[in-house]
C-alpha cells in the first residue's frame, strides 16, 4: 500500500488523504480581465512534472503540501504551508 | 484441428497478409498529419479518406496502434447521456456502431446487450428519471425500470447491495453495447491505408513549429514534416503536446484503472453499473468479467495498477454480486484518461490557425470513436465546425458555457 507522510501525523495509508491540485495564485478577480480568471478557473497544467500539490489528511483535516512528481508518482516531500520547510 | 492449427502456426506464409502496410519513409509534406494512432486518430484519417477524398495524410504513433486508451478501455457503448449535446453526439455514434463491421469487412464483435445503471438512492432514482426523460425527447431508448423488473433480469444480483447500498431501481438502456477495442482500431486503420493513408508507428512527435499564428510543421523521431493542417489526438498525452504550441486546456491527467477475471460460463448479458458503488461489470465473449470503477482521485502520468484499486473493486462488485467471491482476477492495468472539468470533450479549432484537437475523452471516449472521427474529418476538410460537435469547443471554458456531463458520466465508462 502506498504511504504518505503527513506532516502531523506522520506516515498514513494513501487512502486517508485528499487530493486538493496544484498550488496556483488567484489573480485578483476585481481587476483581471475576463479572460484571465477563465483561464484561472478552468486551466491547469498537467504536463508531468514535480508539482506543489494542496493534499488533506482526511481524519484530522490537515491541510499540507505534498511535493510530488506527477510523472513517476513519488511524493518528495510535504510540509505545513508557510513552514520554514516551505 | 489441432494439427491445422499447429501447420498455419508454423507457416511462415500466413494466407491473412498483413492488416496494413508499413510505409518505410516519412515524407516531407503532407496536407494532413494527424497525431494518435489511437481509435479517434485512426477514424479521422479514414473518414477523411473516405468522405473527403484527401488521402495524402499520415498518422504518427509513438508506440502501436491501439496500445493507448483505445486498447485498454471497458469497451462500453451507450447514449443515454444527460445534455442535449451529448445525447445527439453520442447517439449517432451509436448509429454508426451498427455498420461498422461491415464497412471494415472485419467482425468487431458488437454486442448490443442493455445497460443498467443503479441507483441507490432518492436522489439518483431523479437523476435517472430526468435521464430518461431526456434520452426519450431525442428519441432515444431509455427508461427507469423498478426493483420488480431488476429481480426478474438479474435474479443474481443481491438487492440489498450487500446490506448498506439498497437498490432502489435504475435506468435502462437497451441500446447498450460491447465491441472489441483492438479490432476498432485495426478495422480504422486497413480501411485508411487501402485509402492511401500512411501509418508510421514508433514514431513520436516532439515538437511543433508555428509560423504566423498557423501550424507550418511538425518534428517527429525520424525527422520533420511539413503540413497545414495537425490533427491531435492523444487522449492522455494532450498537456505534452498543447505545452508544446504554449496552448493551456483544462485537460488534468489521471489514471483509469479496470481488471477481467478468469473465463466462467455465461451468466451475465446486460452490462452493470452502479454510480454510488463505483463498479461496472460486463461479460466479455470469452466469459471474462470485465469490471472497472471511477478515477484515481490524483494526477498521475503513469500506467501502472494499484492493490487498492483491485481490493476496493473486488469488495464493491460482491455488495452486489456475493456468489463472486471464489472467481480469480486474473489481469489488471491502467490507462492515462485526459479528464475535462464538465466530462465532456473538447474538439475542434484551437488558436492555432490548422491545429485541430480532438481531446478530453477521459473515461468515456471508446463509445464516440466513430462519430468523433467523422466529425472531425469534417472540419479538418471544410473548416468549419461540425454542428453535431457545436457544444464542444475548447471556446466553452472561456465563455463559461460548459456542457455538463457529469450526471451521466462520473463512473468511468
Ligand atoms: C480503463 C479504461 C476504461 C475505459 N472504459 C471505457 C468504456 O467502457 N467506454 C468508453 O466509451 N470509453 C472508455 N474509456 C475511454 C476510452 O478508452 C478513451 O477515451 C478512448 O479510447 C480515447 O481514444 P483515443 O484514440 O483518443 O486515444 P488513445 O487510444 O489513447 O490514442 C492516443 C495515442 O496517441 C499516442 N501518442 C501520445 N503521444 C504521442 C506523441 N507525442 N507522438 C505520437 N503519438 C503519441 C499514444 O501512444 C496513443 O496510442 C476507458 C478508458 C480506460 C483507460
Amino acid at each position: 500500500m502506498k504511504l504518505m507522510d503527513c506532516p502531523i501525523h506522520g506516515k498514513r495509508p494513501i487512502s486517508e488523504f485528499l487530493y486538493g491540485g496544484e498550488i496556483r495564485e488567484s489573480p485578483d478577480p476585481d481587476t483581471c480581465t475576463d479572460g484571465a480568471w477563465a483561464d484561472y478557473v478552468f486551466s491547469r497544467n498537467s504536463v508531468p512534472g514535480i508539482k506543489r500539490e494542496w493534499w488533506c489528511h482526511v481524519p484530522s483535516t490537515t491541510w499540507f503540501v505534498a511535493e510530488r512528481d506527477t510523472g513517476a508518482g513519488d511524493v518528495l516531500k510535504t510540509y505545513l504551508y508557510g513552514s520554514p520547510a516551505s | 484441428m489441432p494439427w491445422r492449427l499447429l501447420r498455419y502456426a508454423m507457416n511462415p506464409a500466413h494466407p491473412d497478409g498483413r492488416m496494413f502496410s508499413r510505409p518505410e519513409k516519412l515524407r516531407n509534406r503532407y496536407d494532413v498529419v494527424i497525431i494518435g494512432g489511437g481509435g479517434h486518430g485512426l477514424a479521422a484519417a479514414y473518414y477523411l479518406a473516405r468522405e473527403h477524398g484527401i488521402r495524402n495524410v499520415c498518422v504518427l504513433e509513438k508506440g502501436y496502434i491501439g496500445g493507448g486508451n483505445t486498447g485498454r478501455n471497458t469497451t462500453i457503448i451507450r447514449s443515454n447521456y444527460i445534455t442535449p449535446e451529448g445525447v445527439r453526439f453520442y447517439d449517432e455514434s451509436v448509429r454508426l456502431w451498427q455498420d461498422l463491421s461491415e464497412d471494415f469487412d472485419l467482425n468487431l464483435f458488437y454486442a448490443t446487450r442493455g445497460h443498467y445503471t443503479l441507483a441507490h438512492s432518492d436522489s439518483a432514482m431523479r437523476t435517472m428519471r430526468l435521464r430518461a426523460e431526456i434520452n426519450k425527447h431525442y428519441g432515444i431508448a431509455s427508461e427507469v425500470v423498478d426493483r420488480e423488473i431488476l429481480r426478474r433480469e438479474l435474479p443474481m444480483m443481491d438487492l440489498s447491495g450487500g446490506g448498506h447500498a439498497p437498490v432502489l431501481g435504475a435506468l435502462y438502456h437497451a441500446p447498450g453495447a460491447i465491441a472489441r477495442h483492438d479490432a476498432v482500431a485495426w478495422g480504422y486503420a486497413r480501411g485508411a491505408d487501402r485509402r492511401g493513408v500512411e501509418i508510421h508507428q514508433q514514431t513520436e512527435v516532439l515538437g511543433l513549429a508555428v509560423r504566423s499564428g498557423k501550424i507550418h510543421a511538425v518534428q517527429t523521431s525520424r525527422g520533420t514534416i511539413e503540413t497545414d493542417s495537425v490533427l491531435c489526438a492523444v487522449a492522455g498525452a494532450t498537456p505534452r503536446i498543447l505545452a508544446m504550441l504554449g496552448l493551456t486546456s483544462p485537460v488534468c491527467v489521471h489514471p483509469l484503472q479496470a481488471m477481467v477475471s478468469e473465463p466462467v460460463k455465461p451468466w451475465l448479458d446486460p452490462i452493470v453499473v452502479s454510480g454510488s458503488l463505483h463498479v461496472y461489470v460486463s461479460q466479455s465473449a470469452r466469459g471474462e468479467l470485465v469490471l472497472g470503477a471511477s478515477l484515481d482521485p490524483y494526477e498521475l502520468h503513469s500506467t501502472r495498477s494499484t492493490l487498492d484499486f483491485a481490493e476496493g473493486l473486488s469488495a464493491h462488485i460482491l455488495d452486489l454480486f456475493p456468489f463472486l467471491s471464489q472467481i480469480r482476477i486474473v489481469r489488471q492495468w491502467a490507462g492515462m484518461a485526459d479528464m475535462t472539468p464538465d466530462f465532456s470533450p473538447i474538439m475542434g479549432k484551437t488558436p492555432i490557425g490548422g491545429f485541430y484537437l480532438d481531446a478530453g475523452w477521459g473515461t468515456w471516449g471508446f463509445k464516440a470513436t466513430p462519430v468523433a472521427g467523422k466529425t472531425m474529418a469534417h472540419t479538418i476538410a471544410t473548416g468549419r465546425e461540425h454542428p453535431l460537435a457545436a457544444g464542444f469547443s475548447l471556446e466553452r471554458f472561456r465563455n463559461f458555457a460548459l456542457t455538463g456531463e457529469k450526471g451521466a458520466a462520473a463512473v468511468g465508462h
